[in-house]
């Protein structure tokens, strides 16, 4: 009994992020029916799935922002936004959100005395993204890319314990998908975990778990490794087509 | 509420106006052409301006703030950036604060200009005191600011948020004793506009450019629009929510 309570603990404690029997409704249609997952901390952590299929959604949840039906969302051992997490979640939306109107060091700089972050962390966290050069240039005048790494760096400042990343390298060149990859690796080694949304399956291999996502339901919690096996695919495109046609046959 | 993030939102919010000197020209020189044309409208009767004169000095910025802040806020709102916000430590109350002390030190340098401008070059007469009409003038902006950043809640583009001054202001603009005296107005009307904030602010101006002194009557009108701004405000916490479907 006490053996399994505390087993029950620590794999608590291994999760940074346990969702348990999610239900939202959106716009009078159930986006997410009844969706049960996990994220283990440390782990950069994948969540994929065509374009519709809840990923924001579930991201909004996570982050304490969407309105639920019912079922519960944890990070970090708290209820999905609590006030205790407000410092520990960096959150990058998916469209970049940050004031087009101020510089790069203006946008961070009120961040950083948002989450009472010390003023240094500005400058390292525009040097962690590769903005050094345009700190001082107005956000509109950056390109798409440069504006979605400001958003990024937004979420680093006050080095949150997770990182929520809502498709943060669609439509980035492929030298830079890389580099950010690298980053959230080198996050995720330095303690963070990192949750990241895509679309994309050619990205899934970057991540050490998937949680795949159709329609709203899981359709896999997996490593890439594991999916291939499972599917008998070489792709993880491929592994991802055979397990929808194999869920539509069962 | 903490002190240092409602200071970090004003810094913020008057950093974006600075990137944009066209608005500040605008909110800043536009006061003063409508007051110097009213001026030459009114040439020869002089009277006419010292009557219309003070309560447009409390019309401007009311308007002009309430246009400026519900499109700021709106903004805030569509670009994903308040929503990112409302997952930090960050209260709704910072929020509005730091807007209105933004745009009320906004008012305060409009409010300097255009009366400046009409009690100088102009030759606006009052009896009263100078100091007494611009706080009336100032505390109308605040007004003007609490109430756009309530309503902008209530659009969804900004082609609907600018809608709101035919919509919201003009209204009271008609009834607030600015083309007709209020007490003159049929009954309804007479009501209608005893309910409306902006009747208070501009005949608060008009008793401060009248008489020296505090008057009982004055009195009320400040304590009227003054009390609603953190009614408004308060109205517009209650509006952002952290969780949106
Ligand atoms: N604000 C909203 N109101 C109503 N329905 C919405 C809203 N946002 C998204 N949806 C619907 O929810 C579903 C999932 O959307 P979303 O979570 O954004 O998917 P993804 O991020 O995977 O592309 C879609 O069918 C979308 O139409
Ligand atoms: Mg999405």
């Amino acid at each position: 009994m006490t053996g399994q309570f505390s087993a029950c603990r620590i794999q608590r404690m291994l999760n940074c992020i346990e969702v348990e029997h999610l239900r939202v409704v959106r716009g009078g249609r159930p986006v997410l029916p009844d969706l049960s997952c996990a994220v283990a901390a440390g782990t950069v952590t994948g969540l994929l799935g065509p374009s519709g299929s809840g990923k924001t959604t579930l991201i909004r949840a996570i982050v304490g922002v969407q309105q639920v039906v019912s079922g519960r969302v944890s990070v970090l051992g708290e209820p999905a936004g609590s006030a205790a997490l407000r410092t520990q979640v960096g959150y990058v939306t998916q469209a970049p959100s940050v004031y087009s109107d101020l510089t790069v060091r203006e946008n961070l700089a009120y961040l950083a005395v948002i989450l009472a972050a010390s003023p240094e962390s500005v400058s390292e966290v525009i040097s962690t993204v590769a903005l050094t050069d345009q700190a001082d240039a107005q956000v509109s005048r950056l390109s798409g890319g440069q504006k979605a790494r400001v958003s990024l760096a937004a979420a680093l400042i006050g080095g949150p314990r997770l990182l929520v990343l809502d498709e943060p390298t669609v439509g980035l060149d492929p030298v830079l998908r890389e580099e950010l990859w690298s980053l959230f690796h080198r996050l995720a080694a330095q303690g963070a975990t990192l949750l990241v949304s895509s679309h994309v399956m050619e990205e899934a291999d970057r991540c050490q778990r998937l949680l795949l996502l159709r329609e709203g339901r899981l359709l896999a919690d997996a490593t890439p490794d594991e999916l291939r096996e499972r599917t008998g695919a070489d792709d993880l495109d491929q592994a991802f087509l055979r397990l929808i046609q194999s869920g539509e046959a069962a | 509420m903490s002190t240092r993030r409602v200071l970090a939102t004003t810094r913020r919010v008057l950093r974006q106006l600075r990137h944009d000197p066209r608005t500040i020209a605008l909110m800043l020189v536009v006061p003063c052409v409508l007051m110097t044309l009213l001026r030459f409208l009114y040439d020869g009767q002089p009277l006419v301006f010292d009557h219309i004169g003070p309560m447009l000095l409390a019309l401007f910025p009311f308007t002009v703030m309430f246009v400026v802040t519900s499109v700021a806020m709106l903004r805030e709102r569509t670009s994903g950036t308040l929503e990112r916000l409302l997952t930090t430590p960050v209260a709704k109350a910072d929020l509005l604060a730091g807007y209105a002390l933004a745009f009320g030190l906004v008012a305060l340098v409009q409010v300097a200009l255009v009366t400046t401008l009409s009690l100088g070059l102009l030759g606006l007469q009052i009896q009263g005191s100078v100091a007494l009409l611009a706080l009336v003038a100032v505390v109308d902006a605040l007004l003007g600011t609490a109430l756009g950043l309530f309503l902008s809640a209530f659009a969804n583009s900004e082609f609907q948020a600018v809608q709101f001054l035919p919509a919201f202001v003009l209204p009271q603009l008609l009834l607030c004793g600015l083309l007709a005296p209020r007490d003159q107005m049929a009954t309804a009307l007479r009501y209608l506009s005893d309910v409306m904030p902006m009747s208070y602010a501009v005949d608060g101006a008009t008793r401060a450019a009248g008489s020296a002194g505090v008057s009982g009557a004055l009195l009320v009108d400040l304590v009227v629009v003054c009390a609603c701004v953190p009614v408004a405000l308060g109205l517009g916490a209650a509006t952002l929510r952290r969780r949106t479907p």
